[in-house]
């Protein structure tokens, strides 16, 4: 019974978050097809679906396994940029959009995936905030290492140079990525739907992980990684695991987001892009992962909407910020909306309070 | 010079000579002459402090420690440290603050690697092991300040401690396969199996971190006995409780003795509680072991009053 219980707490957060996506997802296609929404809204959609994924997958870090990383722009571009080379090799071999679209979301996580790996296996050995210091310098190097990077392709197969778009030494063909004018002519490939599919498989992968044993070692060694060693976790191992499938995810995303514009500058994905995700989980709160998707709606959302008040935007931006950390911390605050939910739901139904509570665990099992 | 120096010389000189005729014949000695004497060497018993139960006589003892010891610069935090801890003995180990006897269950764990000596597990030797390797290897402790996961369920606290005991790979959980969820139910029904030991099965769903301290203490050892220990090290487990809880303790420390057969290290300061369950008590001051004996032994051991109420200085002078 108490089991139960609890299984269906633990489950019905999972569906609520679940359920929030699919809605918001149901209600924006409606509005956007019925044209009810401005068409710069309407262009926003697939950026938000990016930043929502980016958003979960950061939280794996941030909030579950509690290490600080300021570097999740620099594995979005790795992701982005793969994904564009990708997208372009098989143009001409797989002309269905969402097929070439899957492949590049594949091998650009899997790319980013490897960055991880590769910045993680010396970083996770060490502890404190020496991943934030790494994961910052990542992020810088790659976009400095994207900003000189010129790829190419054409009949005889891929180019690479670091030196010039002459130095690849092209016969006819075309240039994916041209230094730091960064990659231009992408087929747009991207869409709503496939966003959104997006975020489900990233949700379900973060909820999964979240919660089986490789999640369960993750939060211990969080809380207390002294504690997690003496019952025979490798410490290493589990924040690794981590970071690396963050990482991963945060790369699918950026093929997302790379794939959705004509052109994509690596300078797009520098250091404020990284605080930009970092403040959606905190924003939305560490750990919680459904407040990471609200804020980071809210937040991308917010910028374009406060257009109207032109210089100011940037200024209520900050106040917007401001006043939800400050708020959302607030004892007294905490105290009195718990007081008033208490009455809301007092006044609703004044007796059957405790049988109403019975049969809302029953309903679940 | 003093005759009686004298004599001495004389003699000291006489045992060289007689030395070096020694060497000298002993050179001449054949190979096989040589071979035949080592095979006479008579064979002592060496005098051991170690005792373990009779009970464990006779069978290879769960935990030995031979001449560990840890240096901090140049402080000698722990040395010398010898102890045999049979297999179902529940042993003591005592002494005033900042003797060391945290320090010595960080080198047992691993948390601290010791300077010098040797752990052995069971027979086997811990050394270039880590903490983790450690637990794997059978040894499970609780901290003297707590340590829970605060913000996780009392249940999966105990889900982590199995965790080396029910394996599932991190693609099984990622991708929902049968394995997880078999190993799901596994995990739920030892939890709450080894929660109900300490009639904990009800709080099952709570947050650790919110418990009453004396569940906290009681959740740390059911953790710990998740992990399959063979040795289980208690710091200060009776810490913050009062008698009536001490007592509760006591029992339970038995019981956990007799249920699981493992053998039990614990600091304490309540000597209630030392005096009344361990068999083999160890007592530790400034790093060195100073006792080692019964209950009986040790109370009754000048040297302990010593250490723990200081010397009384002679009145009476000359």
């Amino acid at each position: 019974m108490e089991q139960l219980k609890k299984m269906s707490a633990s489950t019905r957060s999972t569906i609520i978050t679940y359920g929030m996506v699919i809605v918001l997802f149901a209600v924006m296609q409606a509005l956007s097809s019925a044209k009810v929404i401005s068409s710069s809204t309407t262009g926003l959609l697939v950026p938000i679906t990016a930043y929502v994924c980016l958003s979960i997958s950061l939280n794996l870090v941030v909030g579950i396994s509690g290490e600080l990383s300021l570097g999740h722009a620099g594995f979005m571009s790795v992701g982005a940029f793969t994904g564009i080379v990708v997208a372009s090799m098989l143009a001409d071999t797989i002309t269905l959009g969402w097929a070439r679209l899957l492949v590049s979301m594949l091998i650009g996580g899997m790319f980013a995936g490897l960055a991880g790996f590769l910045v993680g296996v010396p970083v996770m050995r060490l502890h404190g905030d020496y991943l934030a210091i790494v994961t910052l310098a990542f992020g810088e190097i790659i976009k400095n290492l994207l900003n000189n990077l010129y790829v190419g392709f054409d009949a005889k197969g891929l180019h690479l140079s670091m030196k010039s778009a002459q130095a690849l030494g092209m016969e006819g063909g075309k240039i994916i990525i041209n230094g730091p004018q960064g990659a231009v002519g992408i087929s747009k490939l991207s869409t709503f739907l496939f966003g959104f599919l997006l975020v489900l498989f990233t949700l379900t992968v973060v909820l999964n992980l979240i919660n089986s044993r490789t999640g369960r070692a993750i939060m211990a060694v969080r809380d207390n990684r002294i504690a997690a060693e003496s019952v025979g976790i490798n410490t290493t191992k589990y924040r690794l695991i981590a970071f690396v499938v963050s990482a991963a995810l945060a790369g699918m995303a950026g093929v997302l987001y790379g794939l959705n514009f004509s052109s994509i500058v690596p300078k797009k994905f520098d250091f404020n892009t990284s605080i930009l995700i970092l403040v959606f989980v905190v924003l939305g709160g560490m750990g919680n992962i459904r407040g990471g998707i609200i804020a980071a709606i809210v937040l991308t959302i917010l910028p374009e909407k406060l257009r109207f008040i032109g210089d100011f935007r940037m200024l209520m931006y900050a106040i917007v910020l401001i006043s939800v950390m400050l708020v959302t911390n607030n004892k007294t605050f905490q105290t009195k909306l718990g007081m008033l939910r208490e009455r809301i739901r007092r006044r609703k139904d004044p007796d059957l309070d405790l049988v109403a509570s019975r049969a809302g665990g029953d309903g679940n099992e | 010079m003093s005759s009686e120096t004298k004599a001495t010389y004389k003699a000291q000189s006489a045992a060289a000579k007689r030395r070096s005729i020694q060497k000298d014949e002993e050179r001449q000695e054949s190979r096989a002459a040589k071979q035949a004497r080592k095979n006479q060497t008579r064979m002592v018993p060496v005098p051991s402090q170690s005792i373990v139960p009779e009970r464990d006589v006779g069978k290879q003892p769960i935990l030995e420690c031979r001449n560990l010891g840890i240096d901090f610069g140049g402080l000698k935090a722990v040395d010398d440290f010898n102890m045999m801890i049979g297999r179902t003995e529940i042993a003591g180990l005592i002494g005033p603050n900042g003797a060391g006897k945290t320090t010595v269950f960080n080198l047992l764990t691993k948390v601290y690697q010791p300077t010098r000596g040797t752990i052995l597990l069971d027979g086997v030797d811990t050394a270039g092991m880590d903490t983790a390797k450690v637990s794997k290897a059978g040894i499970a402790r609780t901290f003297q300040n707590i340590r829970l996961f605060g913000s996780l369920t009392v249940e999966d606290n105990v889900r982590i401690g199995l965790h080396n005991q029910i394996k599932c790979g991190m693609w099984s959980g990622m991708l929902r396969l049968p394995r997880h969820w078999i190993t799901e139910k596994e995990y739920h029904d030892k939890a709450l199996e080894l929660l109900d030991v300490f009639h904990m099965a009800d709080n099952a769903n709570d947050i650790a971190g919110s418990l009453p301290y004396g569940a906290q203490r009681r959740l740390e050892i059911v953790r710990a006995l998740a992990t399959n220990p063979k040795l289980l090290l208690l710091d200060e487990p009776a810490a913050g409780m009062n008698p009536s809880e001490t007592a509760e303790l006591m029992d339970t420390i038995k019981h956990i003795r007799d249920t699981f057969g493992i053998a039990i290290l614990l600091i304490e300061h309540d000597m209630d509680l030392v005096m009344g369950i361990c068999e083999g008590i160890a007592v530790l001051s400034f790093g060195k072991v100073i006792a080692k004996g019964t209950p009986y032994d040790i109370q009754n051991n000048p040297q302990v009053i010593e250490a723990y109420l200081g010397k009384q200085e002679d009145k009476g002078g000359e």
